[in-house]
Formats: C-alpha cells, sequence, structure tokens
C-alpha cells in the first residue's frame, strides 16, 4: 500500500501511456511522456506560488498584528475560505489589467524580458528529484551544473528589464539586482561545493541517494547532520535568500527607496510573470537546498519510511516556504555596503573554511572517532564565524556612518 | 545535418550577424549572449554536456554581464541619428581574406584526415583528473592570471578613491 502511493505519480504515468500507445505514433508517444512529464512541474508549482501569496500576505499579516486578506471565497456565496479564494481574484485582475508599456521604452526587449526571466526557472525544476524515481531530466553527469547555469542566465533578464523600461528607477534596481546575484552566486556554488566533495558526483539523484545511509540505526544520513552540512546548509539558504531577492536582501526591489526596481514600468500580467518567476527562483533554490543538504525525498527517520517521498519532498518545501516568511517578517533590509560586505568579508571566508571542513571530515572517516571529528569540525567552524561576525569588528571602534556622496 | 542543427546553427550565426549590425550596442550584446547560448546549444549537441553547461554558467551567466555594464559605464547607449560615415568594404574584405586563410588552413591540415579516435568514458570526473594532474601547469597558470587580474581591478577601484 505504502510502495503504491509512493509510486502513484509513475504508474498513473506508465498506465496512460500504455492506454495512448493504442492508437498514437511513435513520436507522438515521445511527446506525450515528455507532456506527462512537464505538466506537474506546470500544475503543482504555480499553484503552490498562488497559496503561497495568501499565506504569505496572512502570515505577514499575523506577524505585524493585522487580519490579512480575509473576505474572497467562492462568488455569488457566503463563503469565504478564509481568503483564499484571493489569488484567483488576483489572477483574474492581472490578466484584465492593461497592458502598459512607457513611450520612450524598447519595446522588443521591454516584451521578451519577462519571458527570458520565467523560462530558465521553470527549466531548472527538471533536474531536481521530487520524489523517488521522479526526476523529469536526470542528467548523471552535470545535474548541478545545469542548475546553476540556468540560475545565473535570469541575471541577463533582469538587466533587459531594468535596461528597456528607460527609468532610472528600472534601471538602479537592475544595477543592484545584479551586483547582488553576482555577489552572492560564489558562496552559493561554492557552499553546495561541499556536498560534490563528499559524494563525488553531480547527480541530484544520486547524492539524495547517498544520504539514505542509517545512523544508529533509524535516522537517515542527510547532509545537515554534520557540521560541513549543517554551517553549509545555512550559508546556502542565506545565498538563496539573496539570488531569490528575498527580505532581508530584497534591494533590487526595495519599495520604499526605487518603487519596484527592475519591474517599476510592468504592469498586468508581464507584472504577475515578475512575480511568478521570483517566487518560482526561492523554490527551485529551497528544492536544491532540500536535495543537497536535508535529504531530498527522505524521511529523517527509517520508521517514518511508509509517507510517500514526494510528500516529504513538498513538506520540506513548504516549511522553508513559511521560514522565508517568517524571516520576511522579522528580518529589516540590509544597506548596499553591508550587502556586499557580508558576502565578501563574511560569506565568502566562511565557504571556503566550509570547504577545509568537509575535505577533513571525508578523510578522517573511519580513522578518528566521530565525536572528535565533530568537535574539530564545528571548533574550526566557529573560531572563524566568532572572528569574522564579531572579533574583528569590536577593534573598529566607534561606528562611523557614512553616506552616498 | 539534422534538424536541431539546422535551427541551433540558424541562430547562432543569425545572432552573431545581428551582433554586429545593429545600432543599438545593448541590442548588439544581447545578441551576442544569444550567440553564446547557442554555441552551448552546439556543444550540447555534440553531447559534450559539462562543455555546454559551463559554457551558458560563464558566458550567459557572467561574461554577458561583464559587457552590458562596460557598455552602460562607458557611453550612452542612444543610437547615433546620423549615417555611419566609414564604408564597410574594407572590413568585409578583411573578414573574408580571414575566413578564407582559415578555412584553407583548417581544410589542408593533417588533423581534418585523421580517424577519429575511440570515444573514451569522458566524465566530469575524468576532466577533474586530468585538469588537476596532466594539465596542472595551465590550470595554476589561469589562476594566476586571473588573480592578478582581479588584484588590479581592486587597486583601480581604489585609487580613485584617493584621489577624492
Amino acid at each position: 500500500m505504502a510502495e503504491a502511493l509512493d509510486q502513484f505519480p509513475i504508474t498513473l504515468k506508465h498506465w496512460l501511456m500504455s492506454q495512448a500507445s493504442g492508437f498514437l505514433p511513435e513520436w507522438l508517444l515521445v511527446l506525450l511522456s515528455f507532456v506527462l512529464s512537464i505538466s506537474p512541474i506546470l500544475a503543482v508549482f504555480p499553484l503552490l506560488f498562488a497559496l503561497t501569496t495568501v499565506i504569505e500576505r496572512k502570515g505577514l499579516g499575523r506577524i505585524q498584528n493585522r487580519i490579512g486578506p480575509n473576505r474572497v471565497g467562492i462568488p455569488l456565496t457566503n463563503i469565504r475560505l478564509a481568503g483564499f479564494g484571493q489569488f484567483i481574484a488576483d489572477g483574474i485582475k492581472s490578466l484584465i489589467k492593461e497592458d502598459l508599456v512607457p513611450y520612450a521604452a524598447d519595446k522588443v526587449v521591454h516584451f521578451i524580458a519577462p519571458i527570458t526571466l520565467l523560462i530558465p526557472v521553470l527549466l531548472t525544476y527538471s533536474v531536481l528529484p521530487f520524489g523517488r524515481n521522479m526526476v523529469p531530466l536526470d542528467l548523471p553527469q552535470t545535474g548541478l551544473l545545469f542548475f546553476f547555469a540556468l540560475g545565473a542566465s535570469t541575471e541577463l533578464s533582469v538587466f533587459m528589464a531594468g535596461w528597456s523600461s528607460r527609468n532610472k528607477y528600472s534601471l538602479l534596481g537592475a544595477m543592484r539586482a545584479i551586483a547582488q546575484m553576482v555577489s552572492y552566486e560564489i558562496p552559493l556554488i561554492l557552499s553546495s561545493l561541499t556536498v560534490v566533495m563528499i559524494t563525488g558526483t553531480l547527480s541530484l539523484t544520486a547524492i539524495v541517494e547517498n544520504q539514505a545511509s542509517l545512523h544508529l540505526g533509524f535516522i537517515h544520513g542527510w547532509n545537515l547532520f554534520t557540521p560541513w552540512g549543517f554551517v553549509g546548509f545555512l550559508l546556502f539558504l542565506t545565498a538563496a535568500a539573496a539570488e531569490a531577492n528575498r527580505t532581508p536582501f530584497d534591494l533590487p526591489e526595495a519599495e520604499s527607496e526605487i518603487i519596484a526596481g527592475y519591474f517599476t514600468e510592468y504592469s498586468g500580467f508581464k507584472f504577475a510573470i515578475f512575480f511568478l518567476a521570483e517566487y518560482l527562483g526561492l523554490f527551485a533554490m529551497c528544492g536544491l537546498g532540500i536535495t543537497l543538504f536535508l535529504g531530498g525525498w527522505l524521511p529523517p527517520f527509517k520508521f517514518l519510511d511508509f509517507i510517500p517521498s514526494w510528500c516529504w519532498f513538498l513538506g520540506k518545501l513548504c516549511a522553508l516556504i513559511v521560514l522565508f516568511i517568517w524571516l520576511r517578517g522579522t528580518l529589516p533590509r540590509l544597506r548596499t555596503d553591508q550587502l556586499m560586505g557580508f558576502a565578501w568579508k563574511f560569506l565568502l571566508p566562511m565557504t571556503l573554511i566550509n570547504l577545509v571542513v568537509a575535505a577533513l571530515w571525508h578523510l578522517t572517516g573511519g580513522a578518528v572517532p566521530t565525536t572528535i571529528r565533530w568537535v574539530v569540525g564545528f571548533a574550526l567552524l566557529a573560531v572563524p564565524y566568532w572572528l569574522l561576525g564579531r572579533g574583528f569588528e569590536a577593534s573598529v571602534g566607534k561606528r562611523v556612518y557614512r553616506y552616498a556622496a | 545535418m539534422t534538424l536541431p542543427f539546422a535551427i541551433i546553427a540558424g541562430l547562432t550565426v543569425g545572432s552573431a550577424i545581428a551582433a554586429v549590425s545593429l545600432r543599438n550596442l545593448v541590442h548588439c550584446a544581447l545578441s551576442l549572449v544569444l550567440t553564446f547560448a547557442g554555441l552551448a546549444g552546439l556543444y550540447l549537441q555534440l553531447n559534450a554536456e559539462f562543455i555546454g553547461f559551463t559554457q551558458i554558467l560563464v558566458y550567459v551567466g557572467a561574461v554577458s554581464i561583464l559587457i552590458v555594464f562596460a557598455i552602460l559605464f562607458t557611453r550612452s547607449t542612444e543610437p547615433k541619428d546620423e549615417p555611419s560615415t566609414v564604408t564597410p568594404w574594407i572590413g568585409v574584405a578583411v573578414a573574408i581574406g580571414t575566413f578564407l586563410t582559415m578555412a584553407v588552413s583548417i581544410l589542408g591540415s593533417p588533423v581534418s584526415r585523421r580517424a577519429a579516435g575511440p570515444m573514451g568514458e569522458v566524465s566530469v570526473k575524468t576532466l577533474g583528473q586530468k585538469l588537476m594532474t596532466d594539465y596542472v601547469l595551465p590550470l595554476e597558470v589561469m589562476a594566476l592570471l586571473l588573480t592578478a587580474a582581479m588584484l588590479g581591478a581592486v587597486i583601480i577601484a581604489m585609487r580613485e578613491k584617493e584621489a577624492k
């Protein structure tokens, strides 16, 4: 029963394929197989985005001591659904809104920018393993590289949007976004590199399967449960928040300073596409973090194996989304120089030290008792953390405020 | 010639021509990025997954950003209205000459007549091991060059501050 539920999406696809193989030609069957692999991604994650917008508004409302959206339910009835009809109303609104393009804008680039932002983000989902045997595109040699390559190509779309709008706020937002994304890409990739070093593969499926080993007979060996994995996950999460322009790194679209940043001049459904791409990018980053550090679709304990693997993936994803909403309600926005200083003077050294710790962990495996490896690993990470975060700053003395000239 | 190859090759050549013929510099840069992506597509067609995705990561993700930043910081992107006064024919002649020279030397070289060697199992692992053993000196030299370039950039940025 558990097995059947676990593999339910796979068996459904096989059943549909076998039904269709009777009357469809060979080339159409190949196409159908692609469509059947792609459509769950296109259905699940935009829906998750829609629900997240409501949950985020309600959650932020709770944090700020107000109620949040609670009116929109089913039209023409009194059923309110606690406000969860809101995203449908929002979607219809952005579809029928007038699409304004500035007179001076570069029309072609302005039109292409949201599309070139959304497509790479959607493509990143193709290599994430959502469950046991559930990966749309298994790249045994280059899975992780594929993810990062597509993630990097979104930077240019941000530039296209900011530049083509012919608006100083847009251009400022684009410049901020690019500087931020380029800077935080380095700690992001370096913190994921620890996992590649330990498992010796770039295949995301193999990385998940590598975490299936058992500790103490019942705990799955997630990479999180090691010193380098724990610190690596925190570093990854910080860099991922910056890559996805989430608070406290939302300078590219800081409403109080530059209106909406690079998509100031977008309205209607193009704006909705930017919104969608941003959230899908965040979900993809969370998915990668889950795959690399949180055991992918593996449950934390062996005796929880009866819950389907894809439920674990989605559950972890939802937990991380809630964490990001919580962070957004809690942390204030950084200043640009603080942002850059944090990336280059704190995150980058920490990721480099973490690489060394991961190498030590790998080399001492089996030879040195686990407790000593833990103590040494954590000491090697905690001391630089304190020095970089507090120690060096203490000697600076009185804080000097600098303003833009 | 397969259909995917024809599409990718057409896209690459077309965007390369656009990159040198458009009037707006940013449009040229964006077309050039399309050319980079097309080259990545060609690498993927040749089953060179690693180099194809690295091409996207490095060229589409980083080099293109460098180019557009350089354009934005150094000049106005507004295309000038006056027609260009330089006749393009000298450039065309040089381009054709270069192409012919390269084509003749490539077609005449013994490399093209040599039979293709057996395709080994090329994985990312073997690539890494080769880089760390047989090609470690070029790798280190490149690393030194890049570090020097970065230090140079930092020094240029610092000087500007002192002059204030």
